[in-house]
This record gives structure tokens, C-alpha cells and sequence, in this order.
């Protein structure tokens, strides 16, 4: 056992450091209203912000928008481990970091595209040129996303496709949309889905905004109507894609906002430290000692499951409940985080962006509302459990 | 970062789940827990021989040489299984103290018939306040005629039933810093003038009442220095509460793996339970609280066993695992129902530890104070 760093993992951590200050702008975490565990305040899906852009690129020519990537495809070969490096910083510096495309798109075509896939896709997705949102959820298909109902069916070389998706976080900032699709509705329903990509311009796309609970456009509503696209867009085997979107929720668990917490918590701290209350500071009080110790203790056993992972992916390991427990543990602490801060501050707390007496500018009753997002997105908590249930400890499913 | 134990670990791990399945079942452990010593000679004698009472100490005492981590690993397994006795108060606390202070004689002396399991002690620390600080020890030793004369009155001291030697803690000098006055003395138990009561308590762990009243000790069982027992004390509670999470580690996971075995097999609405989402919901809370805690607790015993500084990460884990581990017993009595009220059920020996373990060394209150304190707040 062994809970160090190591000297290159050091280096390492000290260089992402200096990069970021170096390409972001100076006040760009201050200004920055993204809460950490929350889906609603992700800089990049209200709309593109010429900094971020700028710095998503400079990511990719370091080679570290796709850290862990073989060298082949535009990674840096690095560890799982120097991965989470990469993302607990880049997330503690609330710095726009990978998406959709990095995270699920890419590595779901390295284990399972073509190499015609691999070729035509990878480049891109590692120099950080293309953008997909991912189109899931449909107003029927939930927590049961296998009952989606978008239709494609074969017309010569060309796939057309019809239907709803919704909750598409992204979808109006992106380039392509990674979607699931029923190609055979005769079959049962976890066998006739596949996974294909469609270019945003195709005709007969309509993209409605849906404006959540912050009061930001980060998701969406889309249409496909008579949606052509051509069939080498299917992403390995026809009738698979449900076992490959199942096989991508494992790698996304690296990009848990450990960092973000930390940095929040940090400010937090920070303005206790130096509020008056009672001719002393806030962090006299006896409880607010206790509500503080109490989160800080929650936030390192986050950081506890977050490296773990990292490890055990280094060690060819498959974290499938631990990404499970990850995700759980992470949306959970997202929420208490923000209900311990507006308890901490009072009413202050409860002040909005842009109000002059608002303490963190405002970022705590923004991560308040934020912060459901989490615990319903992605797979709700209470999916995550059933995952972890029937997955990791083997109890037999019963049909819920 | 290695989250991995060595394969020696592993081993030790394996070897003891089996010989205390085999050597340690839950029968013994009731009879154990009723009865007033609290523990087998001749399961103490075969743990010894297999070098349990020894491990964390050096070879030239008689030891196994190992670390205090390797002792982490052990008292996981432990906890898992449940093994009442002497354990804790004679190797965690009597021995650790000894190891940290005593003179090179006393530690030949006492760590080898401690590692040979022919002696058992005990820690008489707290006192009726129940408070671990050093404020709190009002027992006094005055030097009279070459002897120490101890007074005082112990509580809640572990052990000290069946103990051989008690490790007393008193105040030997009066100070506005009470740290600097406190002195450890070995006191054989038997001494004239010492009366222990045993307490019936909660987990069945033999807390005892020891009252001193004019106890004589001869100067040479002082450990540790005269007026310098507190930092040995403060650095031995350190160990403690590791070693005392990793117990509850251990038993966390028994409640679970019981938990999640029953769900497979009891059918109620001509399904098993396991299969209704109430029932996996809870199991899935188990298994972040019972891997949560672990994470915590193998990272504050290797900065301990590494000599790092550990003083937030040591509260982290007792603050995290002692409400984590009361958190998985509750929820598995729920998925147990009625059987699991019964004495003969297995599971209430889990649930009185746990929150037996919650409180001692410091409950979650007491550790946020620390953590807030390391915060800098």
C-alpha cells in the first residue's frame, strides 16, 4: 500500500497547474458560475465562450484533451492516474475540460469502431475540432432507456432516421449528435438498439431549447424527421449500441468533479474566515466548526473512491460498481455541499448571481438548484444503486 | 498509489479469516460475550502461536516484526470474524505503549511474554468524565518513600478484568498544562489497594471500573519518563483509532456480506427480497459506507505506519467509519426483520460494536472538532 504520489505524477500535476494559469484568463474561476456534480452550469453547453475554445485547444495540442489515448489516435499514452490528475485540476480551476466526445465518443469507437471509424473520427476528437452531444433520452425512455422508440430504418446506403430525444445537454453547441437508435423493433428491446452519429446539419433536424431550473439553456429538445445519414455512421455491429453505451458509463467515471468540491469548499473556508458574527469570525461558532469538518470529511472520501478508480483502471481493473459508487457519492455530496454552504452563510446564501451582497458571486444558490441535475441525471441515484446491487453484488433482478 | 495490500498482507488476511472460522465461531463468541472473563486461554494460546500478539513488534523483542499496518490488516480480519478478549488492550494499547516508551529492559521483558501470549494488560486512561484529554486525569501518584502512591478512580478501562499489568495514567505534577504532568505507570494488578469492578456494557467488551487507593509502585515502573506519559498516550490513541476502524472495517463488511447472502435466499411475495429495489438500495448504501470507510482507514494507517503526519486523516476515518459502520448494522437489521432480533441471530453482535466503536477513542463530534482544528478554522 502505498497512498503517494509519485515524483513524474508530481511533476505532472505541478505543470497542469502552471498550464492552466498560463491559458486561462485570471478571474476565469471566480467568474465562473459551474457547480461542481451538476450538469445545468457546464460552461461550454450554454453557448462557446471564445476562452474556453481557445483553451480546449491549447488542451489538445499538448496532447492532454485525450491524456490517456494511444499515441496513434492523438492521446499522450499516459496513466488513468495522470488522468485524474488532469481532471481533479482542471475541475478545482473550474477550466472547461473534456466532453462528450473525449469521454464517451472516442473511447467507445477505440474498443469498438472500425478502423475506418477509427481514422475518420479519432483525429478530430483529439485535436479537439468536433463536438457531440449525447442524444439518449427520449420523453418516454428514462430511467428505462432501453424502450427508446427512434426509428431508423435502411434506405439504400443511407439510414433514415425519425423521432424525439430530450434533456440533450449540448445538443445546440455541438457538431454531431452519438445516439442511440432502435434498428430492429421486432427484437427485444435491449437487442435491436444501435449506435450511430449524425451530423447537426442534416436536414430535417429541429433543436428546441429547454431552460433548467438555473435559468440557463443547457439542454434541449430535438426532432428528426426524415433524417438521413449514411450507414458506415453505425458504430460497430448493428443491434449493439445498448451493450456499448453500457460499456461506456465505466469511462466516464474519471471526470467526477473532486477538484470542483475542493475548490468551492476552499472559498467557503475562506469566507467563514473572515465573516464577523458575534464580535468574532463565523468559524468561532461551534457548529459551524462541526458542519464544516463534517463536509471536508465527505470530500476526502470522495477523493478516496476518485483515485481508487484511477488505480484500479491502471491495473487493468473493471471499476463497473465503484464507477457506480463514484457517481452516487459525487451527486450526493454536490447537493450537500450547497445545502451546507447557504446553511453556513444564511440568508446570504440564498443570494443570486449579480446581487452586490452576494457572497462567492453568487455560486452557492446557483449550485443549490444545480445540484438536483446531478442526483437525476446520468442514471438517478436510485439506478446508480440498482447498478450497484444486481451488477456488484449479484442480487437478482426483479423486473423494476 | 497502490490501493493494493502485499501479497504477505494477503496471505495474513487469508490465513487468519480461516483459522478464526474454524477456531472462533459465533457460539464462542456468545459465550464469550456472557461470560465475566471475556475471553479462551486456549484460543489466546493459539493466536499467540501464530504470532498475533507479537506482530507489530521487533524481532528483538520477541516480535514478529511487522507493521503497523500489517496489525491493521489482521484487526480488520478480526473484526470481521469477532473475536472477544484481551486483544486490543493488551497488543494495541498495553504494548504499543511499552514499545513507545519503556526502557530497552522493560521492553525485552514485557513485549516477550506479551508476543508469547503469557501476558495480558490493560490501559487505564480515562477517567469518570470519559474524556481523552489530559486535563481530564484527576488519579495522582506522590512519590513517598522511593515508591509511587497511586489514588484515583479509572473508568470505562478495557480489560482490566483479566489483565496481568495495568498501564495507569496519573498526574505526578501539578501544572497549568496538565500534559506536562502526567506520568505512566505499569501496576501489577494484583496490587494491594486495587479494586475492579467489571461493567455491564452495551457490546459485552469487559469495561471495567478500577479504583486505586493507596496503590504502592516502585519507581522503576515508570514508562516513558516521569511527567512524560502524555505524548506517548497521545500518540498510542492515535493507533488506536486506526486500529480500532479497522476492526469496525472488518465488521461493517461481515454485516454486509450477511445482508446481502440473506437477501438471495429469503422469499417473502414468491420472490427473494433481494430482488426488490428497497432491499438493493439499501445494500447499495452498505457497500459505499463499507468501502468508503476502508479507503480512509488504510490511508490514515499507512501515514501512521509510515510515521507521516496523520492527525486530520486519523480523524477523517473515525469520524467516517465509526458512522458508517452503526449506518450498515442498522440497515442490514432492517433487511434481517424480526430473525435479526433474536439472540441467537449473529447480527447483534455487529450492531452493539458498532456503535460501541462509534463512541470510544472519541466519537464524530469530537473528531470534527480535530479536523476543523487541522483545517486551520
Amino acid at each position: 500500500m502505498d497512498f503517494h504520489f509519485s515524483s513524474q505524477e508530481e511533476t505532472f500535476r505541478q505543470e497542469v497547474d502552471d498550464f492552466i494559469k498560463g491559458e486561462l484568463p485570471a478571474n476565469w474561476a471566480e467568474e465562473s458560475h459551474y457547480w461542481p456534480g451538476g450538469y445545468g452550469t457546464i460552461p461550454d453547453f450554454e453557448e462557446l465562450e471564445p476562452a474556453a475554445e481557445r483553451f480546449r485547444r491549447r488542451l489538445a495540442e499538448e496532447g492532454w484533451l485525450t491524456l490517456s489515448w494511444p499515441k496513434e489516435y492523438g492521446g499522450a499514452g499516459r496513466s488513468n492516474m495522470e488522468q485524474a490528475i488532469l481532471n481533479e485540476r482542471l475541475s478545482y480551476h473550474r477550466a472547461p475540460g473534456p466532453g462528450v466526445a473525449t469521454l464517451i465518443s472516442g473511447p467507445t469507437i477505440l474498443l469498438f469502431g472500425s478502423g475506418e471509424a477509427k481514422r475518420e473520427w479519432l483525429p478530430r476528437i483529439a485535436r479537439g475540432q468536433i463536438r457531440f452531444w449525447l442524444s439518449y433520452s427520449e420523453p418516454n425512455a428514462g430511467s428505462d432507456l432501453a424502450s427508446i422508440k427512434t426509428s431508423a430504418v435502411e434506405d439504400g446506403d443511407d439510414l433514415v432516421i425519425n423521432g424525439q430525444k430530450t434533456w440533450s445537454s449540448g445538443a445546440h453547441v455541438s457538431d454531431y449528435a452519438w445516439m442511440l437508435v432502435r434498428t430492429d423493433p421486432d427484437a427485444p428491446a435491449h437487442k435491436g438498439i444501435s449506435l450511430v452519429i449524425v451530423d447537426n446539419r442534416s436536414e430535417g433536424i429541429t433543436i428546441r431549447p429547454l431552460i433548467n431550473i438555473c435559468g440557463f439553456h443547457s439542454f434541449n429538445e430535438v426532432f428528426f424527421d426524415n433524417v438521413r445519414i449514411p450507414k458506415k455512421n453505425i458504430i460497430g455491429e448493428r443491434n449493439r449500441g445498448w451493450y456499448y453505451a453500457m460499456a461506456a458509463l465505466d469511462f466516464e467515471r474519471l471526470v467526477v468533479p473532486v477538484g470542483g468540491f475542493k475548490r468551492t469548499f476552499d472559498e467557503l473556508v475562506q469566507w467563514a474566515r473572515e465573516t464577523k458574527r458575534n464580535g468574532g469570525v463565523l468559524t468561532d461558532e461551534p457548529l459551524i466548526r462541526d458542519k464544516l469538518a463534517d463536509l471536508a470529511i465527505d470530500i476526502d472520501v470522495a477523493y478516496m473512491f476518485f483515485w481508487q478508480t484511477a488505480w484500479m483502471l491502471d491495473r487493468g481493473l473493471v471499476p463497473n460498481i465503484e464507477a457506480s459508487v463514484l457517481k452516487l457519492v459525487a451527486t450526493q455530496l454536490s447537493h450537500k455541499l450547497a445545502n451546507t454552504a447557504i446553511d453556513v452563510m444564511g440568508p446570504y446564501g440564498e443570494l443570486e448571481r449579480g446581487n452586490k451582497w452576494a457572497p462567492l458571486k453568487g455560486r452557492i444558490c446557483t449550485g443549490y438548484l444545480d445540484c438536483i441535475s446531478g442526483l437525476v441525471g446520468a442514471g438517478t441515484s436510485e439506478i446508480q444503486r440498482s447498478i450497484i446491487a444486481i451488477r456488484g453484488l449479484g442480487l437478482p433482478w426483479g423486473g423494476n | 498509489m497502490d490501493f493494493g495490500l502485499s501479497e504477505e498482507q494477503e496471505m495474513l488476511k487469508t490465513s487468519a479469516r480461516d483459522f478464526l472460522q474454524k477456531e472462533c465461531p459465533k457460539k464462542l463468541v456468545k459465550q464469550l460475550d456472557e461470560s465475566d472473563e471475556g475471553y479462551s486461554p486456549e484460543l489466546w494460546r493459539k493466536m499467540a502461536e501464530l504470532g498475533w500478539m507479537g506482530l507489530p513488534f521487533p524481532e528483538k523483542y520477541g516480535g514478529g516484526g511487522g507493521s503497523f499496518l500489517d496489525l491493521v490488516v489482521l484487526l480488520e480480519t478480526m473484526g470481521y470474524n469477532i473475536v472477544p478478549g484481551p486483544f486490543f488492550s493488551t497488543v494495541v494499547l498495553g504494548g504499543m505503549v511499552i514499545l513507545a516508551g519503556g526502557s530497552e529492559e522493560q521492553k525485552k521483558r514485557l513485549l516477550s511474554e506479551v508476543a508469547s501470549g503469557k501476558l495480558i494488560l490493560g490501559l487505564a486512561l480515562t477517567e469518570p468524565d470519559a474524556k481523552y484529554e489530559a486535563a481530564s486525569i484527576k488519579t495522582t501518584a506522590a512519590l513517598r518513600d522511593g515508591k509511587y502512591i497511586i489514588n484515583g478512580t479509572k473508568l470505562f478501562v478495557l480489560d482490566a478484568n483479566v489483565a496481568d499489568y495495568l498501564l495507569c495514567v496519573a498526574k505526578t505534577k501539578s501544572t497549568s498544562k496538565p500534559e506536562n504532568g502526567l506520568t505512566i505507570f505499569l501496576v501489577n494488578s494484583k496490587a494491594p489497594g486495587i479494586k475492579c469492578t467489571l461493567l455491564e456494557t452495551l457490546a459485552r467488551d469487559k469495561q471495567c471500573e478500577v479504583v486505586f487507593e493507596n496503590v504502592a509502585v516502585p519507581k522503576e515502573n515508570i514508562l516513558g519518563g516521569l511527567n512524560r506519559g502524555w505524548q506517548i498516550i497521545q500518540d498510542i490513541l492515535q493507533k488506536a483509532i486506526v486500529a480500532k476502524c479497522a476492526e469496525m472495517v472488518g465488521g461493517a463488511q461481515a454485516a454486509l456480506d450477511m445482508a446481502v447472502a440473506y437477501a438471495k435466499e429469503r422469499v417473502q411475495f414468491n420472490r427473494p427480497i433481494g430482488s426488490f429495489q428497497a432491499i438493493q438500495h439499501y445494500c447499495a448504501n452498505m457497500v459505499s459506507d463499507v468501502d468508503g470507510s476502508r479507503f480512509v482507514t488504510y490511508k490514515a494507517a499507512w501515514k501512521v505506519s509510515e510515521g507521516l503526519s496523520a492527525t486530520i486523516d486519523v480523524a477523517v476515518a473515525k469520524a467516517w467509519t465509526g458512522a458508517a459502520y452503526s449506518r450498515v448494522t442498522l440497515l442490514a437489521h432492517q433487511i434481517f426483520g424480526a430473525v435479526g432480533f433474536t439472540m441467537d441471530h449473529d447480527l447483534h453482535l455487529y450492531y452493539r460494536r458498532a456503535k460501541a466503536g462509534e463512541i470510544i477513542f472519541g466519537d464524530g463530534a469530537f473528531q470534527r472538532t480535530i479536523v476543523a482544528r487541522e483545517l486551520g478554522l
